[in-house]
């Protein structure tokens, strides 16, 4: 052991004893951050800063980037379409979550957790992997459609894959676990006694759904909303290989800037729009959820 | 019984803890504010307080954990500020026992041995002794989880002891237990302690487990200490109304002294014109607001009236039937009532609320305390 | 009007566990579907398979490509696990046991390359990589990866840490263990399980991701996920089937190692 005590340190006037003692104590783990700190510093913040600094700075500051980005209606027909992607999803997450989390609540512990397994393992497989399920299944010759003209239900296959429904089903299903995962960390801290304390009261179940248990889950349903949405908007794998093609939302857009165009200070303010948005969207979730709390339910 | 005697052998160079006015500051407010005290070799040293009265700190502080911001302590008579608590060589007990999740018994007890790389023989040897004296012998391949809160606390107690430390030092070391277990505890660490002759130093916020196992013990309040002594001191002449408050029960009558006597002795007058002689627990002047605080267990109820004693009549406005004692709430008049505890026994009359009952008690266990002390004492 | 209201709510409950169950099968079908056709003997994807085979394994392995790729992803992963799990580690000490000023802000730092869409940083990696090594470094890839899964190894790592009884370090240092003794033998074994496992989620943090290796990989070091991209902007290839059950496969060992690790943890 090195020699520890305060004794060894050069006494600094006016200070105690204890007080370098801790700020020792403050260095040491300072310095535990110091190689963690250097990798994001340099690795992530300096790439992320060099990109927005790329969007306005060419021969001299320029907006010239942004002003086309909003003054061409192709550009903002993606923005359009973008926003209007993740907004669609978004909807379709709370249709399909909330009653699922609503479900997982209410039921015994040990199924409960075996069944939010079945949520969270979708999470944990590769994107692309995901989505290549769904083309298989979404294929003119896929299951969907040989199984609804078995049926017959239609007579032409119907153009699930590569459409706008196809990026809309492929996305929906990618986010529902942030869905359902946010929602119902929320719905476990509601108290049940709230709700049997309504129906002792005399309000039937629906009543005490509406008038308590909805409320209560609100910021659940806010902070998937938002969770959803703002992944939304920076998706690019499912969309790019589901979607039609005039499908095009902005990360592909800025993809497609980056390693055909070449035009990367553009790239580069459709990411700082991209980034805006997401960081925004962020802050407000962080209001209504804790971030660590979404994965406490899969512990 | 070899275990004591090797533990008492590494007493011997006579391990006595003197702290000198240590204090430690967090922020603005201090934790503890000039605590000095001198605790004997081989003596039982309780530390007692309400939660934030500092006596934890003051534990941490001797233990090496949390760094004083003045003042000085001495382990059999060295200074060991500048020391980490790796190389202070104190036991140390903590309050929810803190055995290694991921060791055996055996693994525990002898993991201070193993880092001290006392040969394996060696090891083997005082573990099974330690083993022995916490009465844990075929337990050395038990994880901590298969063991109960008791057994957890033996082999901490065990852990601590191996290495036959200068003073062994123990933060509320029972609380966890539930009450029969706890008092069990209680006899049996006074018993090894004793045999061991050891250093203990013992922080708790249980007034009762402070007065049964102290040789000595300090009353703190606020990062003070109160008042220090042994238990039966503290509990006959509490120097403050905190002391009288925190340390067993009390009943205080209000009045003025109307005699301020020699200085350790006083006379008062209660609201109700009745005059008390007691001890005055600080030197008082006459006119001055006093209370007189009496042990329920002291009243003598309905005996012939004998010189030198106080009285008061009374009249009884409540009964609490508790088995051995009954528990009399009794109207002194001028609005204040005092608690009498009396002994069930055969020949004693029960009484019901309306009941007439003069009491009698001697002034040595009446002691007086100035009133103004009471808004910031209690 | 009691008996109206109660045959309502049982139409309507049983329609609300109906939609969740349907939710629950949507969530997990497609994964087990393509798990079943990659073992089809036919030609074409249908399903049912009219038959089962390895062929589509087999032919996975026989093409020099793809196991290329599969070694160069089984190597950006394992660098990546290394990386993040040791910085991940010093991280979650820092964040937990330091008291410094602006805690949470520095922990939202760690974390916030988990919020700033992957595509952006992605990007950014991109133009800075590209000047200072060029595209094709797998060791690029690997510290790319390594921000991306230092987030979620610093949560899991960081939640294990908090609920570390802090008093066994200390009764370990009055019993007379240095830091470093203490270190060795107290804290690791007990924080062994989580920083294991937090491991593991690196690795396949690394193992899943695409947008990085995709501006990075160049032709010469395609990883696993690239290729599948690539493949399946031309077609949907059955064979892919193949390579996405053995993503799966990574997915359920590592979830079910840590489940284990978790179990043999205090």
């Amino acid at each position: 052991m090195a020699a520890d005590g305060a004794g060894a340190a050069a006494p600094i006037v006016g200070t105690t004893p204890d007080q370098i003692a801790e700020a020792r104590d403050r260095r040491r783990h300072l310095l535990l951050l110091a190689p963690p700190a250097i990798l994001l510093v340099f690795i992530f913040v300096y790439p992320v800063l060099g990109l927005l600094g790329q969007s306005v700075y060419k021969d001299g500051i320029t907006l010239r980037f942004y002003q086309r980005l909003f003054a061409e209606p192709v550009y903002l027909d993606v923005l359009w379409l973008t926003f209007r992607t993740a907004a669609t999803v978004t909807l379709l997450c709370l249709v399909l979550g909330y009653p699922l989390a609503y479900v997982l609540v209410g039921l015994p512990a040990r199924l409960q957790r075996l069944l939010l397994i079945v949520v969270v393992l979708p999470f944990f497989v590769s994107l692309i992997v995901r989505t290549y399920a769904w083309m298989v299944l979404l294929g003119r010759l896929g299951l969907v459609n040989e199984l609804l003209r078995k049926l017959s239900l239609i007579a032409e296959p119907l153009p699930l894959l590569y459409s706008t429904t196809g990026a809309l089903i492929g996305m929906t299903y990618a986010l529902l676990p942030f869905m359902v995962l946010t929602a119902f960390s929320v719905m476990k801290g509601i108290d049940g006694g709230l709700v049997r304390a309504a129906h002792s009261l005399g309000a039937g179940r629906w009543q005490a759904f509406r008038k308590i248990f909805l409320p209560l889950s609100m910021p659940g349903i806010a902070g998937g909303m938002i969770l959803v949405f703002i992944m939304s908007l920076g998706f690019f794998i499912t969309p790019r290989l589901m979607g039609g093609p005039s499908d095009l939302m902005i990360a592909m857009l800025i993809e497609h800037e980056v390693e055909l165009t070449l035009n990367w200070p553009f790239a580069s303010a459709l990411a700082a729009v991209l980034l805006l948005v997401t960081l925004v969207g962020f802050f407000a979730y962080s209001r209504l959820v804790r971030l660590e709390r979404m994965f406490e339910g899969t512990r | 019984m070899a275990a004591a005697d090797a533990v008492a052998a590494g007493q011997s160079s006579g391990a006595a803890v003197r702290i000198e006015g240590l204090t430690k500051q967090f922020g603005r407010s201090k934790a503890v504010d000039d605590v000095s005290l001198d605790i004997d070799p081989g003596s039982f040293f309780t530390l007692l307080g309400p939660s934030g009265s500092g006596k934890t700190t003051t534990l941490m502080m001797v233990a090496g954990f949390v760094h004083p911001t003045a003042g000085e302590i001495f382990v059999g008579g060295r200074p060991v500020a500048g020391l980490p608590p790796q190389e202070r060589q104190l036991g140390m007990v903590f309050q929810n026992y803190a055995v290694f999740p991921h060791l055996t018994v055996f693994q525990n007890i002898a993991f201070p041995l193993e880092v001290r790389r006392t040969p394996g023989a060696d090891i083997r040897r005082r573990v099974g002794e330690m083993l022995e004296l916490v009465r844990l012998s075929g337990y050395e391949q038990r994880l901590p989880r298969q063991l109960s809160g008791g057994e957890q606390q033996r082999v901490a107690l065990a852990r601590a002891l191996v290495f036959r430390p200068r003073v062994l030092l123990m933060d509320e070391p029972l609380a966890a237990l539930d009450k029969n277990l706890r008092t069990h505890m209680q006899g049996e660490l006074k018993q090894i302690q004793q045999r061991l002759h050891v250093t203990v130093v013992y922080v708790t916020h249980d007034q009762e487990e402070a007065l049964t196992m102290s040789d000595r013990l300090a009353v703190m309040n606020q990062g003070r200490v109160v008042q220090v002594g042994t238990p039966g001191e503290l509990y006959e002449a509490p120097a403050s109304l905190f002391a009288a408050r925190f340390l067993g029960e009390s009943s205080f009558i209000a009045g003025t002294v109307v005699d301020a006597g020699d200085g350790s002795a006083a006379r008062m007058r209660t609201g109700a014109g009745v005059e008390l002689s007691g001890r005055a627990a600080s030197p008082l002047r006459v006119g001055q607001a006093v209370l007189a605080g009496i042990r329920p267990e002291k009243f003598l109820v309905d005996g012939a009236p004998a010189a030198g004693m106080n009285h008061s009549p009374g009249r009884v406005t409540g009964a609490v039937y508790a088995g051995d004692t009954t528990r009399y709430t009794v109207d002194i008049g001028a609005g204040e009532a005092v608690t009498v505890k009396l002994q069930n026994q055969m020949r004693a009359r029960t009484r019901a609320a309306g009941d007439a009952m003069a009491l009698s008690w001697h002034p040595a266990e009446t002691v007086l305390f100035p009133a103004e002390a009471a808004a910031h004492g209690g | 009007m009691i008996g109206s209201e109660g045959q309502r709510t049982g139409l309507g409950t049983l329609a609300l566990y109906g939609v969740a169950g349907l939710v629950l099968l949507l969530l997990i079908a497609p994964i087990v579907i393509v798990a079943i056709v990659s073992f089809s003997s036919a030609e074409s994807l249908t399903f049912p398979p009219p038959g089962f085979s390895l062929r589509w394994y087999e032919r996975f392995l026989a093409l020099p490509g793809w196991r290329r790729a599969l070694w160069v992803s089984v190597q950006v992963a394992t660098i990546t696990m290394v990386l993040a799990t040791l910085l991940g580690l010093l991280a979650s000490l820092a964040l937990v046991r330091g008291r410094f000023r602006g805690k949470g802000i520095v922990y939202a730092f760690v974390l916030s390359p988990m919020i700033v869409p992957t595509i952006i940083t992605a990007v950014a990696l991109y133009f800075f990589f590209v000047r200072v090594v060029g595209t094709g470094s797998i060791l690029a890839m690997a510290i790319g990866h390594t921000v991306l899964a230092l987030p979620i190894v610093v949560m899991v790592i960081a939640s294990t840490l908090q609920g570390f009884d802090s008093r066994l370090e200390m009764a370990a240092f009055s019993l007379g263990a240095g830091r470093l003794t203490t270190f060795r033998r107290i804290t690791v074994p007990i924080i062994a399980p989580a920083v294991l496992s937090a491991g593991l989620f690196a690795f396949l943090t690394s193992f899943d991701e695409l947008l990085i290796p995709l501006f990075l990989a160049g032709v010469e070091a395609e990883t696993l996920s690239v290729r599948i991209w690539n493949s399946l902007l031309l077609e949907v290839d059955p064979m892919i089937a193949a390579v996405s059950t053995l993503f799966v496969v990574v997915t359920m060992l590592v979830l079910g190692i840590s489940a284990l690790l978790r179990r043999a943890g205090p």
